[in-house]
């Protein structure tokens, strides 16, 4: 699998989601400006402040020529993984439902949290963000539940941010194009965390293949 | 043009010195240079009052690629590997606007170490503000906590590591003091030397504004007072999307070799960059203000030289690639202008199209400023307040009517005082992981540790300084900073390639500052000498004085260190129930100074003088035993003495422990209060089995068995006082702080 990792000017975490990818397989940076993803399998949409984020996080970067060609990737069955600024970026772009709102508390949280994936497995990846409350009126969580589109939540009494009914993921209604707020990337080495977001990637890189 | 005398004492120069700028000039200076001239002669550039002092520091080691003097300092780390890292001050811009101070900061020093080639890895802070009971302190924390967060989470470098005190000296002047640590290979470094007479200034990032004119002369070399709401304007607003911009855009430039020189823009804007990189190159440098993109059409050249606008950068490139420079940098959306010329006048000219408006030889401009001697004063005694708030601390901590002299109430009280409490409030508001390199977060080591993949091995980094232990003894407080720092790196297994310092202190030119100074530069290059760690780099940062007097002399030391095997690093919490618990090193804690001393209103002139070689023996056996694997835990003894570090200890790791101090108590002729709170330099709390423990000894370093881990009490015996503490109580004593910051009382 050869996965393309976009680079927005402002991109904090691209270089580790590069790193990530390739223990997943193949991968490489793709710029903001290019309107081709060149032929790749799957795309990481990466962490970070896109434009500086001043406006709203996400808003400037739906914009930008490369994820004008993510949606088209993504409409046509691609792969596509938006974290933390990429999930943002993601639902700005209309890709994947509701919005991510300032934290609760008002402030920039960094800590290590427990996750529950859909199948129930529990994952320990770390969360880093300011605007990570997952929101969506009612009647849409409803229905993302009930089409199974809530790839995580935090496990209880984890939420770092007061996201509706714990959500921490969720996917389109066809279910290949994921966003996360915790950072699967900076889980790939028991070195500096845990190894559980490694998961992630090769799971998707067994959907892939 | 003609200056009217009292305009340069308005911009902070003396007469002599203005006089001295006439001479040197053979007239007197227009309004251009005489803006240029105060700036680069304040004390935040030329370091006037402390620049003797400061030749005698160690600079020389094995393993140094940059010393003081380029914008930041570097130790090599093998595989064609350089560390670059450097301490800067931010303290009276915080202490106006602490957001933006604090934002601001952290942008300069990273600016410092990427000026140099090196991708900035790593950031970590000292701050220290008044008593957390006071609403300016907690504006200022808040301010200061959340403008670190802004600047270092977005762009994208992990904050790792710092410290913060609170202690009502600093109620006004607050300091905040960012540090950088970048990676660079060596041969793509740059110095800041400016080279090859013709070869193009370009000038790189924001454009020039009017925000933070003055900034170093007005603002950073005088003491602060009333009216500063007035200085808020010659605060710089930080803008970390165009650094993140300028970062990546300049690290591709000195990949591609496409730069001469470069050079950050700080204090005193173009006017010491340009000074700077003249000087440092022997040559001149022409630069037309009519070429700097400007944020206000109808700047004057004076504010287009001394705008301390901030993320931008000054490059030297042969003309030949300019246009390939510009190219780079329209790739990045970052802005770049041809502003100047390198000459070999050995002037800075400054042109506003083809007229000059200002000319001044670099030698005087640069290194022409006059260097004080001090006129240090000894104090007659303690000249900081003193307040008993001991009863009331232990009822808050260990509710009414608690006995404040019972040992456990006293332990609670500690653990929940600001500056020993839990950091963690403030450190999971930065992005500690981004660059996948931190290998212990925040609080679970002594020191932070980076891996190094490209050099096969990694770094460890801590920051340190007690500025009231300095207050105490200004010569073996700066002793202490340099041991913490360098206990700190033992505790996970580093060995010390070098260190920089920021020296945060009050008005040199009052004799009882002038002597703080002195006597802590002398603590600060004796350390060094005796540790065999150079110092590669700092900064000084002076008129540090509120209303009621000088803050504690802060002398804040970060020390690099080189571990090669970042798996095998113990952490400073205990490991499994069982374990022997161990006291190593040459430790004679005292209350002289301590934290329980503070919370008495006991403090007083005075510290034992550390044993430095005893305490360096320590350091390598520690070090040695860590890479050995022989250690489940290591934690360096210091605020509020052995029962915090063995609560901190325990409660890091969810496991209580049963230890009796009396051995201690019966070896060093300690109280029972000594053993268990008083501090000092060259104690480890180590836990292990206890033969790897024992062994220890063999190398000569003292040993005390004290217990072992297990159960879920903090449990102490200390010659006649014995108590335990339910874990839960300890822990949530000590994770008071955001309920203090959040909800004061």
């Amino acid at each position: 699998m050869i996965w393309g990792v976009l680079q927005f000017p402002g991109s904090c975490d691209e270089r580790d989601a590069l790193h990530a990818c390739s223990l997943a397989g193949e991968a490489r940076l793709i710029w903001h400006e290019e309107r081709d993803l060149g032929g790749v399998d799957g795309v990481v949409v990466p962490g970070g402040f896109s434009y500086g984020d001043y406006l709203r996080a996400g808003a400037i970067a739906r914009f930008s020529p490369a994820m004008e060609a993510v949606a088209e990737f993504a409409a046509a069955g691609g792969p596509v993984l938006g974290i933390c600024n990429g999930f943002q970026v993601l639902c700005e772009a209309g890709l994947l439902p509701g919005a991510l709102l300032l934290n609760e508390e008002l402030r920039f949280v960094c800590r290590q949290v427990e996750l529950i994936a859909g199948d129930g497995e529990r994952l320990s990846i770390p969360v880093k963000h300011g605007e990570g409350r997952f929101y969506a009126p009612d009647d849409i969580l409803d229905e993302i539940e009930e089409n199974g589109q809530v790839a995580f939540r935090y496990a209880p009494g984890q939420n770092p941010n007061g996201s509706a009914r714990d959500i921490a993921g969720v996917t389109n209604e066809a279910g290949n194009v994921l966003g996360l707020m915790p950072h699967p990337e900076h889980a790939v080495d028991p070195l500096t965390g845990s190894t559980d977001g490694l998961k992630i990637f090769r799971s998707i890189a067994g959907l892939a293949a | 043009m003609t200056v009217e005398v009292s305009k340069h004492r308005e911009l902070g120069l003396t007469d002599s010195e203005f006089e001295l700028i006439c001479e040197k000039l053979g007239r007197e200076p227009n309004d251009v240079e005489l803006a240029m001239f105060s700036l680069l002669w304040s004390e935040h550039c030329a370091y006037k009052h402390s620049r003797k002092l400061l030749r005698r520091l160690p600079t020389e080691g094995e393993r140094v690629v940059m010393g003081p003097g380029e914008n930041a300092g570097a130790v090599d780390v093998g595989n064609g590997y350089a560390v670059a890292f450097k301490v800067e001050s931010h303290n009276h811009p915080s202490a106006v606007e602490p957001f933006q101070g604090a934002a601001t900061g952290v942008g300069g020093i990273l600016r410092d170490v990427f000026a140099l080639g090196a991708r900035p890895i790593a950031i970590l802070d000292s701050l220290r503000f008044g008593e957390l009971d006071s609403v300016r302190s907690r504006h200022l924390l808040d301010g200061a906590v959340r403008g670190i967060g802004h600047y270092g989470n977005s762009i994208g470098v992990a904050t790792v590591g710092g410290e913060i005190y609170f202690e009502a000296p600093y109620e006004h002047n607050c300091l905040v003091n960012a540090m950088c640590v970048g990676l660079a290979l060596q041969d793509e470094m740059v110095r800041a030397a400016a080279a090859g007479v013709g070869n193009a200034v370009v000038l790189m990032g924001a454009s020039t504004g009017r925000d933070g004119i003055g900034g170093a002369s007005v603002l950073a070399s005088a003491e602060l007072g009333d009216g500063d709401g007035d200085k808020r304007p010659t605060v710089q607003i930080g803008d970390p999307f165009e650094e993140s911009k300028l970062l990546e855009c300049c690290l591709e430039l000195l990949g591609k070799g496409l730069l001469v020189s470069l050079q950050d823009l700080g204090a005193a804007g173009l006017t010491s960059s340009a000074g700077e990189m003249a000087s440092a190159g022997g040559v001149g440098i022409d630069l037309d203000v009519a070429r700097v993109p400007l944020r206000e059409a109808d700047m004057e050249p004076f504010e287009i030289m001394v705008s301390e606008s901030q993320e931008r950068m000054l490059g030297v490139v042969e003309p030949a690639k300019v246009a390939e420079v510009l190219a780079v940098c329209e790739k990045w959306q970052t802005g770049a202008a041809e502003i100047g010329v390198v000459t070999d006048s050995e002037q800075i000219r400054v042109l506003r199209g083809e007229e000059m408006v200002g000319e001044m030889p670099v030698e005087a401009l640069v290194d022409g400023c006059p260097l004080y001697d001090l006129a240090p004063e000894e104090p007659g005694g303690w000249i900081y307040g003193n307040e008993d708030v001991l009863p009331a601390r232990v009822a808050a901590a260990a509710g009414p009517g608690a006995d404040p002299n019972d040992p456990s109430a006293i332990l609670l009280a500690l653990l929940s005082s600001p500056s020993v409490a839990s950091k963690r409030w403030a450190f999971e508001q930065y992005d500690s992981v981004v660059g996948s390199r931190t290998v212990r977060r925040p609080e679970s080591a002594g020191a932070a540790i980076l891996n190094l993949p490209e050099s096969g091995n990694a770094i460890a980094v801590s920051i340190d300084g007690n500025g009231r232990r300095v207050a105490c003894d200004p010569y073996a407080g700066t002793v202490e900073a340099v041991l913490e720092c360098a206990q700190n790196l033992a505790c996970v297994g580093a060995e010390p390639l070098g260190l920089t310092n920021c020296l945060n202190f009050g008005n040199p030119e009052k004799p009882a500052p002038a002597w703080q100074l002195d006597r802590a530069v002398s603590g600060l290059a004796d350390a060094c000498k005796a540790l065999g760690v150079p110092v590669v780099g700092g900064n000084v940062s002076l008129y540090n004085e509120g209303p009621d007097g000088p803050i504690y002399p802060t002398p804040v030391v970060g020390m690099v260190g080189e571990l090669p095997d970042p798996e095998r690093v113990a952490g400073s919490a205990f490991a499994k129930e069982g374990d022997a618990v161990g006291l190593v090193g040459p430790f004679s804690p005292s209350l002289a100074g301590s934290e329980l001393a503070k919370l008495r209103g006991e403090l007083d002139m005075g510290l034992p003088q550390p044993d430095v070689a005893a305490v360096a023996d320590a350091c390598a056996t520690i070090r040695d035993a860590v890479r050995a694997g022989k250690l489940a835990s290591a934690h360096d003894i210091s605020d509020g003495g052995l029962a915090c570090a063995l609560a901190e200890s325990a409660i890091g790791a969810g496991l209580g422990c049963k230890v009796d101090l009396t051995p201690l108590i019966e070896r060093s002729g300690l109280t029972a209060e000594e053993a268990l709170f008083g501090e000092g330099p060259g104690g480890f709390l180590l836990s292990g089995e206890r033969a790897a423990l024992e062994s220890l000894g063999q190398s000569g370093v003292e040993v005390v068995v004290l217990g072992e881990v297990g159960g879920g009490e903090i449990a102490m015996e200390a010659g006649e006082r014995s108590f335990s503490l339910p874990l839960e109580a300890a822990e949530s004593a000590w994770r008071s702080l955001a309920e203090q910051v959040e909800t004061p009382t």
